[in-house]
């Protein structure tokens, strides 16, 4: 979604720039378009087909119609673990902004050297498993772990509840989200020209003024990437909810779970799966319609 | 604000002046300049990147910063400007001092080499910018976006972005950015350098025009020394962190002071020598054990002298001297180029380094090879004392 959000974008670049370099390297036959064959195949025999089968199955298991879709929108559980779902994401979403905008600045402003360890920093936790993380997280989070001692005897508060608690899943989804919400961040920022911002103090502006009128509109399409990103794929954690969270405050992939596999409601559970996506469309449709006319001309930069 | 850590503070109002045991004559230098620079120092580390630079640029004057790179000039501008603070010195803008006063209450405007759009912004938004920062009304804001746009013959371009403009309309867009809010001192950091020669020749004569219908001062840094003969009142050379001369175009190009300030500007022949003696305020000078006249004396124990190739005539070997205030050497054509309006032959000295003529009196000195004789008022030569610089006026 985040590269059809791009490609829109300079789509609709060079059609009012006009630009005819660009428009001459189209290709002119359709031999070029033998290369996406491959692509094309995987795309629709292992995405494509799959969701049109969960799709057929919603609505004909075990009969034909849209039962599951009654049930699925008549259960308050079901909606309240929704909104948990999109909740927990969208506090992991700010949390990673929150901290990933500081370090990409970072980035832009060390040496080369530095900035290569920032990004390995950032990189090397993505070549660990994240079961090994998130069990590492349990141990040091747990009721008798080392934070709640430390928090014990130094302040004599404790135990907290760090796991098994929405606290717990933030931390570790956050945690293990970050990479993707810092490299869109960075990249956008690494393209903002350094002269803008003594450009905007020699014309008045005082730096936080600075900041918000021209750092942050030209980083904005770095925010939406990667929150875009960070978002998404936090909709669909599962180990990291299962292992850190409660059980009594499930999130939707483990209410599937629990549907197909616990319960073999396959109708139930691909009902789920397919309100999910739509919901997902929905929220990002909306997301493209807030960063339009902001992140349209940040590449623009010469 | 960040406290100074050198012992010299540079925040002064007049009563602070005269504490600094300043003469009444130097604060009324400081306040009747546009903008004054007292010894101004900016070191990193241990290095001197402008050595204790004094300059005073008249108000509505445009001054250019000549200069190699790394000589100071940016460095200097960049103090002007605030973007850079000065280790030690005063630094006045219309009698105010500023050294401590941060970029965005400076009230100067400034054009970047790279021009420094804002890209998200359109050309009329880029314009409104520092109205929106001095809270000046959406209606006012209208009109004078109107007028700067108009100034720089962009009137149609409001509604476009800089990435849709070519370099030299987004170099008029940065000027009307940086005059919109009418201020009285512009710093130009090497504008035109990204652009081709006919369009900057051709935007060299609108920032002469706008330079006269705003009357602000003009400082304006470049490399380019044509760039810098065309366009100032008064240019100064920089080398290594440090002014070698002040002067108009005129002054600089006939009468310049140091070896370096000759031949950075425009080209020239230089013969090295030393002094024989001197006679009614003429020295002669042994040039390779020719004996050369110039104007001038000066106690060193090694002189040049400078010749421009436009005051130079070849003429064949064995012609005779049409007046005796005529110098004459005898040299080498290596190559001769024909410019259209002149040719430039580039002959061989007899220490073997290269000179320049303009001049030639017949077609037959311009073959290459040929021995002729170079010849050239006295008047035209000036005495330098010759400080082994090699030239850098390839820019």
């Amino acid at each position: 979604m985040v590269h059809a959000t791009s490609t829109h974008n300079r789509g609709k670049r060079s059609g009012d720039g006009g630009d005819p370099a660009r428009l001459a390297r189209e290709p002119k036959n359709w031999r070029p378009f033998l290369l996406l064959i491959p692509a094309f195949v995987i795309v629709s025999f292992f995405f494509l087909a799959p969701l049109v089968d969960v799709f057929i199955r919603s609505i004909s298991d075990p009969v034909l119609g849209i039962q599951n879709y009654v049930w699925l929108f008549t259960t308050p559980t079901n909606m309240v673990v929704a909104l948990r779902t999109f909740g927990t994401s969208f506090l992991v979403t700010i949390v990673c902004l929150l901290i990933a905008y500081p370090y990409a600045y970072l980035m832009t402003i060390v040496s080369d050297r530095t900035r290569n360890m920032l990004q390995l920093f950032i990189m090397l936790p993505l070549w660990t498993s994240i079961l090994v993380r998130t069990l590492a997280w349990l141990v040091l989070l747990q009721d008798t772990g080392p934070i709640n001692g430390l928090l014990q005897s130094l302040f004599g508060i404790g135990p907290l509840p760090l796991i098994r608690s929405t606290f717990g899943v933030a931390l570790g989804m956050s945690q293990v989200l970050l990479p993707f919400m810092v490299l869109p961040i960075y990249s956008a920022l690494a393209k903002i020209d350094k002269r803008l911002l003594p450009a905007a103090a020699n014309l008045g502006a005082r730096p936080v003024t600075a900041f918000f009128t021209v750092y942050l509109p030209l980083s904005r399409p770095g925010i939406f990437a990667g929150s875009v990103t960070v978002f998404i794929l936090g909709l669909g954690f599962y180990i990291i909810p299962a292992l850190l969270g409660s059980s009594k405050e499930i999130m939707m992939s483990a209410l599937m779970y629990q549907q197909i596999s616990g319960f073999l409601m396959w109708g139930q559970g691909t009902a789920l799966g397919i309100f999910m996506l739509t919901a997902t469309i929905v929220v990002l449709v909306l997301v493209g319609r807030l960063a339009k006319g902001t992140s349209l001309f940040a590449g623009r930069v010469k | 604000m960040k406290p100074e850590t050198t012992t010299s503070t540079l925040d002064h109002n007049e009563r602070e002046l005269r504490q600094l045991h300043l003469n009444t004559e130097v604060i009324s230098v400081i306040n009747d300049a546009g903008i004054s620079l007292r010894d101004v120092t900016k070191r990193y580390g241990k290095k001197a990147v402008v050595d204790a630079i004094n300059l005073v640029i008249e108000p509505g004057e445009f001054m250019t910063f000549l200069g190699p790179s790394g000589s100071g000039k940016t460095t200097t501008l960049n103090m002007i400007a605030g973007f850079v603070t000065a280790t030690e010195g005063l630094l006045h803008i219309y009698g105010k001092p500023v050294a401590k006063l941060p970029a965005h209450k400076r009230d100067i405007g400034m054009v970047f080499q790279n021009y420094a759009l804002f890209p998200h912004k359109t050309v009329a938004e880029n314009i409104a910018y520092p109205l929106e920062r001095r809270k000046i009304g959406k209606a006012e804001q209208k009109t004078m976006i109107a007028g700067a746009l108009d100034m720089v013959r962009m009137g149609e371009f409001g509604d476009r972005y800089p990435a849709d403009l070519s370099g030299g309309q987004q170099q008029r867009v940065a000027l009307a950015r940086a005059l919109v809010y009418k201020p009285r001192v512009l710093l130009m950091d090497e504008p035109l350098g990204a652009l081709d020669k006919k369009l900057r020749e051709w935007l060299q004569k609108e920032i002469k025009r706008i330079h006269r219908e705003v009357g602000s001062t003009f400082v304006y840094v470049t490399h380019d020394q044509e760039e810098a003969l065309s366009l100032s009142d008064r240019i100064a050379v920089f080398n290594n962190g440090r002014i070698e001369q002040v002067g108009s175009p005129a002054e600089l190009y006939q009468k310049p002071e140091t070896l370096f300030v000759g031949r950075f500007l425009g080209e020239s022949t230089v013969l090295s020598g030393s002094m024989v003696g001197t006679v009614d305020g003429i020295s002669t000078l042994d040039i390779s054990g020719h004996a050369i006249r110039v104007p001038g004396q000066k106690k060193s124990s090694s002189l040049a002298i400078l010749i421009r190739p436009e005051n130079i005539t070849l003429y064949e070997e064995g012609t005779e001297p049409g007046s005796s205030d005529m110098n004459t050497l005898p040299v080498t054509v290596l190559d001769a180029n024909y410019l259209g309006s002149a040719w430039r032959c580039e002959v061989e000295l007899p220490d073997g380094s290269v000179g320049t003529v303009r001049e030639a009196h017949s077609a037959a000195v311009r073959e290459p090879g040929t021995r002729a004789l170079m010849r050239w008022n006295i008047d035209a030569g000036v005495l330098l004392e010759d400080t082994g610089d090699e030239g850098v006026s390839l820019t």
